[in-house]
């Protein structure tokens, strides 16, 4: 199906996005969950996730403000875990850079891993969509997704600890990673750059301040450049 | 007991800098043309962040103390596997979810 009009980009990010209601309702859950466990009340759980809306970077900062952690390294440490963000804002300019700045400043604020990954699957797949269809797109994707981050931050906070550890609602976000990055595997170059990054945050995994993600990231987006100028070097050289 | 200065300070702190984080280049590079190379890497931004943004956590799971749990890694591999060969998201979650499920029904 071919997206027209803006309104028909949009519709069509909204179903490409509900899939992920799945994973944001536990996951947000979770959140409100453990926020309140670690003695946040219904309010403070609420803004945090209105205001940060990036689950990995919130469970990162409330675990160390738990822990007492120097208040610079919670803000250090959790804006790591979330310079994945500015790869993101970076691999999405070259489809969306020219749209008004209003619309790149929400965008901004509503780049999510869902988001961003579902519209750059799609930006690529067709790439003659216009800016303002790709912008539709990308609010469409994230429609099905952040009321609920929202929603289901009050809902974790208000079960608050009824909620057995049986229920297993911390795998819903490596579940469901997975099951995004599977689909985006198109040529052999993905595979090599999805390949290393996990060898390199495996074996990084004692970094401090979560910064073994970044340099696993980086190594990862190399070996995938280079794997792609490696072949298409050696398709050039069959012809 | 988290001190109420500190959450507020984190709560600002972490807004701000994840916005600024977020709009660093769609709002600042805007329209401007970027390099081929600097391209070449982006796309494979997702490939490569999410896979080690996940790999400790299937591995090392923080829910079993950091110790390696046959359910989770059996679901993790059904859902990648699902994934891989259906392109579905859905049907790789399910997977993924039913694994889990399954496996902590039968041996726990």
């Amino acid at each position: 199906m071919a997206t027209t009009t803006p309104k028909s980009a949009y519709l069509r990010g909204v179903v490409d996005g509900l899939p992920f209601i799945l994973v944001i309702i536990p996951f947000a859950t979770l959140f409100g969950l453990l926020a309140v466990e670690a003695g946040l009340n219904v309010i403070e759980a609420l803004v945090f996730s209105l205001v940060v809306i990036a689950g990995a970077a919130q469970f990162t900062a409330l675990q160390l403000m738990q822990e007492d952690a120097p208040t610079i390294i919670v803000l250090a440490s959790a804006l790591a875990v979330n310079l994945r963000m500015a790869m993101y804002s970076a691999s999405l300019t070259p489809y969306i850079g020219s749209a008004p700045l209003w619309q790149r400043a929400l965008a901004a604020y509503l780049t999510v891993d869902q988001s961003y990954m579902v519209s750059v699957a799609q930006f690529e797949k067709e790439p003659q969509m216009t800016v303002p269809q790709r912008i539709a797109y990308f609010f469409g994707a994230v429609t099905p997704v952040v009321p609920l981050w929202y929603i289901f931050t009050v809902v974790g906070a208000m079960l608050g600890s009824r909620v057995p550890d049986s229920w297993a609602l911390d795998f819903a976000l490596p579940i469901t990673f997975l099951a995004m990055i599977a689909p985006m595997f198109r040529t052999l170059a993905h595979v090599v750059a999805a390949f290393v990054a996990v060898v390199v945050s495996l074996l990084a995994v004692g970094v401090p301040f979560s910064l073994g993600i970044i340099i696993a990231g980086v190594a990862g987006m190399v070996a995938g450049a280079q794997a792609e100028l490696w072949l298409e070097r050696r398709r050039e050289l069959s012809q | 007991m988290i001190d109420r200065t500190t959450l507020w300070i984190v709560i600002i702190g972490l807004g701000l800098g994840s916005f600024f984080l977020r709009f660093v280049f769609t709002g600042l590079v805007g329209n401007r043309p970027m390099p081929a190379w600097l391209l070449r890497h982006l796309r494979y931004t997702a490939v490569a962040v999410l896979p080690a943004l996940v790999a400790p956590q299937v591995l090392w799971p923080a829910a079993t103390g950091g110790e390696p749990d046959p359910a989770r890694l059996a679901a993790a591999a059904a859902a990648l596997s699902v994934g891989l060969i259906t392109k579905n998201v859905l049907a790789a979650m399910l997977a993924g979810g039913v694994t889990l499920y399954g496996m902590l029904y039968l041996f726990l």
